[in-house]
This record gives structure tokens, sequence and C-alpha cells, in this order.
């Protein structure tokens, strides 16, 4: 049986799981860009940007965001932490 | 200053007819001259849902074709001296018409009609191009439910892409009750997904079968809010500052609170 607090909790009410399917739905039927294609665009940047510095590859986070009807596409990659010796004297 | 306005959805069953057939009927109520044109050949309907069905001598095809002379095929409606129908032929398919065509028909309909609107099929094929090729404005009718938010949000697309936008938006039977329960989307959820603007909110009734049974619209029935809904479209396209009020059912405290403030930003 539900709860009490679940009853009245938007997030367990079938219009707040079809809103958050839409929303997913939507970004890729805007962008054209198939889940599949995320990874392998995912994997490119890396390996681009890789060549140039040194990339934590594991936290490397891609994603369609929307902004009104326009959309864009947001990496946050993170750069590995370089420990830096001291120069020798 | 004519203009015509194609009302579509992608989806079918969403009410397009049932709305072009109202806001048409409405417009005209306002006193503005009227033609509402069925591009669903092949399968007409907005004869019967205007109960003109049995009036009809010529139809959109035989324009095209040549039978007849435009005015020919317009049909006044039966209440409304400022109304007038053009029918889609029945026994024919959409390849019949071609958005030249329709582009040359209206073209010469802005003449003699401040409003053409045309009741476009659903999809997005050849029915839907010929549809909308005319339009200055594209009304977009949706229902509060997964599919038909997702058509509609692909149709904004292709309206944007064909410079025809932006298009303007109807969520059509919504039903309070279920908004307040949490099981149909509200209003605001509608719109912060579609990102588009909204023109009419109109609820989910019974009495609108029971109009469409008699082929008279429920926009003309002066005490039915789903025909004050309705009338209230009819007004913003003509240019009037209608409000939404809660009665429009944007359901629940919650839902009316962030439609406000999803309105009052939408062009932000």
């Amino acid at each position: 049986m539900r709860s009490l607090a679940s009853l009245f909790s938007p997030r367990n009410r079938s219009a707040q799981t079809a809103k958050e399917r839409l929303r997913l739905v939507l970004i890729h039927d805007r962008s054209s860009l198939p889940p599949g294609v995320m990874e392998t665009l995912r994997d490119e940047l890396i390996e681009v940007i890789s060549r140039h510095v040194d990339v934590d590859r594991a936290a490397v986070r891609l994603e369609i965001t929307q902004d009104g009807r326009a959309q864009r596409l947001l990496a946050d990659i993170p750069l590995k932490r370089i420990d830096q010796p001291l120069p020798d004297l | 200053m004519s203009r015509v306005i194609t009302v579509t959805s992608g989806k079918g069953g969403v009410g397009k007819t049932t709305a072009t057939a109202n806001i048409g009927a409405a417009l005209a109520a306002l006193g503005h001259k009227v033609v509402c044109i069925d591009a669903d050949i092949g399968l007409r309907n907005l004869d019967v849902v205007m109960g003109l069905e049995n009036r009809i001598v010529y139809d959109l095809v035989d324009v095209v074709e040549g039978r007849c002379k435009l005015r020919q095929a317009l049909i006044r409606d039966k209440r409304l001296e400022d109304l007038y129908l053009i029918p889609a032929a029945q026994t024919r398919d959409k390849n019949a018409v071609s958005p030249k065509d329709m582009v040359r028909i209206c073209d010469e309909l802005r003449k003699d009609f401040d409003f053409i609107i045309i009741d476009s099929p659903a999809g997005i094929e050849r029915g839907f191009k010929n549809a909308i090729a005319p339009a200055d404005e594209i009304i977009i009718i949706t229902n509060p439910e997964v599919s038909a938010v997702r058509d509609a949000d692909r149709i904004i697309g292709i309206v944007e892409a064909e410079q025809k936008g932006p298009a303007k938006l109807v969520i059509n039977r919504i039903n309070m009750d279920m908004v307040e329960r949490g099981d149909m989307l509200a209003v605001a959820d509608v719109l912060e997904l579609l990102a588009v603007e909204l023109i009419g909110i109109v609820p989910d009734d019974q009495a609108v079968i029971v109009s469409t049974n008699r082929g008279s619209p429920i926009a003309l029935e002066k005490k039915s809010k789903t025909g004050e809904a309705l009338r209230d479209i009819a007004k913003r396209l003509a240019g009037q500052e209608v409000a939404f009020t809660s009665a429009d059912g944007a359901g629940g405290l919650f839902g009316r609170l962030s439609k406000m403030i999803r309105v009052g930003s939408k062009h932000a």
C-alpha cells in the first residue's frame, strides 16, 4: 500500500512519469542524435582532446540540454590533475 | 489584411476538424468573413462537423481540375452568413491537389475573406504539405498525452524549418480532475516541453460529441464553457487580449501558478 506521503508526491503520479519520458524523447527527436551516436561522439571527443591534454576519461559527460526550443550540446571534460614535482634546485 | 491559418497536429484524432469548425464559426460570429477549407482529400469530414454535408455540389478537387469556378465550390453556412466551407473530395486521393494549387486557391480567396482556415489531415505527408503551403500562421492542436505531444513537437519543428512559425498551440481535451490527481499532463507541463506560444485550452467535454452529432458548432452555444474556450481562441486570433483563467483547466493550484509564470514569460 502506498504511504500517505507518496500519494501526494507528484513524482509517483503518471503525469510526472509522462513528462520525464517526453522530455528525453523530445531531446532525441529534435536533435536526430540517437543515444548510440552520443556514445561515439563522446569517445571521439575524448580521443581528440587527449592528444593535447590529459583527460579524466571516466568522468567525461556529454549531454543535450534545452533552452526554449533551442538545443545545446554540453560537454563536461575534467582534466587529469598532474602533481608537478618541485623543480630541482 | 486577409490571413490564412492552418490547423494541424501530426497525430490524428486530437480534434483538428472540430477545432477548425468551431474557430471558423466563432470568427464569423465576431463579424469576420471566414472560409474553412477541408484539405483532407479522401477523408472528408469538415462538412459533417459543420452540418453542411447535404449542400455539397462541388469540392476542392473540382476547383483544382477546373470542373467548376472557385465560388461554385463555396458552401454558405446555415446559421452564419459570413461563414463558408470548401469541402474536400471524398473519392480522390491527396495527390489530386498540390501545394501550388493550394497557394493559388488561397490567393484568390484572400480577395473576399478575412480568414481562410485550413483543416489539415493528420501525418506529415502530401496532404499536410498542401495544408501548410499557403499558411500565414499555424495552429497546432494537441492533447495532454504522450503521443500527441510528441507529434506536436515534430510538427512545430517542421513549421519552423518551413519558416511558417512560430506556431501557436491549442491544448484540447484537458480533464481537470485528472490533472489535479496528477494523472494528466498539466498545461504548464505541455508548455514547458513544447516551448511554444499558447492560444487556447479546451476542456474534455462530452457536449462536443453532442454538438458534432447535430452538426452545430459548440462555439455558438453561449452557455457552454467549452464553447467559450473556443470563442476565446477566435478572439485571440482576431487580436483581442483574452486572459487565461483557472477555469480554463490549468488544474490545481500548482498548475495554475506555474501556468501563469509560463504564459507570462513565453516571449522571454
